[in-house]
């Protein structure tokens, strides 16, 4: 039994075979609308979220499947002190599948460990959050129409964003991918990332903390929240919130076939007025992000589209 | 100059990283023991400048390997008589449970306490250990 808990347990092999299943499924939905009969997915969250449960919700619903689960701490038996370890063992025998998001690093490799159903990271704090990897990396290849030859613009909260870790790791497994890292001094990338991944692995990278001189370089801008719950500190996050806002005159310096992406939520950092801008994918991201997870539940299920 | 005297049988443990003595000291539970043991800290080193050691009088009965993952480079020597009849070069081992801690106050591990700390060797170069759980690097400060 396969869990996904980082956006490395899936090879490249397994990602082309998600996202040729997710291209399936926005091209004939009815032909999935049943597979999941049956099926239950439990939704762990212990800590709020909009779109990562729904769209897991949505996804198992679109399948024909049926959804049980909390959507946070306080309304689960975590709030009594049970351990993850006890819930999984637990909810193994209430569903097929599990989504779970936690606070703490590392909560869905422990449940993975005591879970007899497959177990999907669903974020796991600032560490890792493969469903949205595969969202991003399904929106750049359905949009972009292809993976490799890439010049990636990252920026915002890149110290922190596990959006933008999970992407890289993922991303470097293509041929000519480059970076451009735009962030404040403070949320720089990690020296680990750029230690252990990138220049191990040989990858162009560069560092700049000004958007608009780089844009004109960029394939993809994936920009990024810096979020409040990251920080230990009120007065950092006020500081540097407002630090990367991307607007309609910085846009005037991107090709016209740069893509703009967004986990979301949004803060103030993309501005309303690019919105109807067709390089701005965010919320056609968040829509491809039902059927990628749609196409992970069919996998992890070992389900096809002809049963 | 500080003066130890030498053993006739027992085990050196050398080239411990400035500071690190303690932390074996606590994991081999030196503490315990009725014979002698002396902890050397900051000790002249031609190689590094400066070192801990711990000194053992008699046998020591446990699986001294796991320690390269305490402090890299350090070497183990087993004296008999008064020689040297073995001395060892601790390699990393590839995967180590609860010897070192996981510090990471985001890290599952830091609310659920029935967890085992283990940690991966993640880049044999420079003998660092990451959390399996949160991959945050070990460090041995505080």
């Amino acid at each position: 039994m396969k869990h996904i808990i980082s956006p490395l347990d899936l090879s490249v092999q397994d990602i082309d075979d998600i996202l040729n299943l997710s291209e399936n499924i926005i091209t004939s939905p009815e032909k999935y609308a049943k597979v999941c009969q049956g099926k239950k997915l439990a939704t762990l969250f212990y800590e709020p979220s909009t779109r990562t449960r729904l769209s897991f919700e949505a996804a198992m619903m679109n399948l024909g499947g049926n959804v049980l689960g909390f959507s946070s701490a306080d309304s689960s038996s975590a709030a009594k002190g049970e351990s993850v370890a006890d819930t999984i063992r637990v909810i193994s025998s209430y569903a097929d599948i599990c989504a779970m998001r936690h606070p703490k690093e590392g909560a869905p490799l422990v449940a993975a460990q005591y879970s007899s159903i497959p177990v999907i990271n669903a974020g796991d704090g600032g560490h890792n959050h493969p469903t949205q990897t595969l969202t991003d990396l399904l929106t750049i290849k359905n949009l972009k129409g292809r993976l490799d030859n890439l010049t990636i613009g990252l920026c915002g909260d890149l110290k922190f964003g596990r959006t933008v870790h999970s992407l890289i790791r993922a991303m470097i497994r293509y041929e000519n991918v480059k970076f451009v890292m735009i962030s404040p001094e403070e949320l720089r990338i990690p020296d680990y990332l750029k230690r252990e991944v990138l220049d191990r692995e040989n990858i162009p990278y560069e560092e700049v903390n000004v958007l608009e001189p780089v844009m004109p370089k960029l394939d993809l801008l994936y920009m990024t929240r810096v979020q409040r719950e990251r920080f230990f500190n009120e007065e950092d996050y006020i500081r540097l919130k407002d630090s990367f806002i991307l607007d309609a005159k910085k846009m005037k310096h991107a090709r016209e076939d740069m893509l703009v992406l967004h986990p979301l939520p949004r803060v103030n950092e993309i501005s309303t007025e690019i919105d109807d801008d067709p390089r701005a994918v965010y919320f056609k991201q968040a829509e491809y992000g039902v059927y990628v997870r749609m196409a992970l539940i069919m996998k992890l299920l070992e389900l096809d589209g002809d049963c | 100059m500080l003066n130890i005297s030498g053993l006739r049988d027992g085990v050196v443990i050398d080239h411990i990283q400035p500071g690190g003595a303690f932390e074996i000291y606590n994991y081999l539970k030196l503490d315990k023991l009725d014979c002698t043991v002396a902890i050397i800290k900051n000790a002249k080193s031609n190689k590094t400048g400066k070192k801990d050691m711990i000194k053992i009088e008699g046998p020591l009965c446990v699986d001294l390997d796991i320690l390269g993952a305490l402090s890299p480079n350090l070497t183990v020597n087993i004296i008999r008589n008064g020689e040297i009849t073995e001395k060892r070069h601790l390699g990393l081992p590839e995967r180590v449970t609860n010897i070192l801690r996981c510090r990471n106050p985001r890290c599952i591990t830091s609310i659920e306490q029935e967890l085992t700390h283990t940690f991966k060797l993640a880049d044999k170069n420079t003998g660092i250990y990451r959390c399996i759980y949160c991959e945050q690097r070990y460090s041995n400060r505080s």
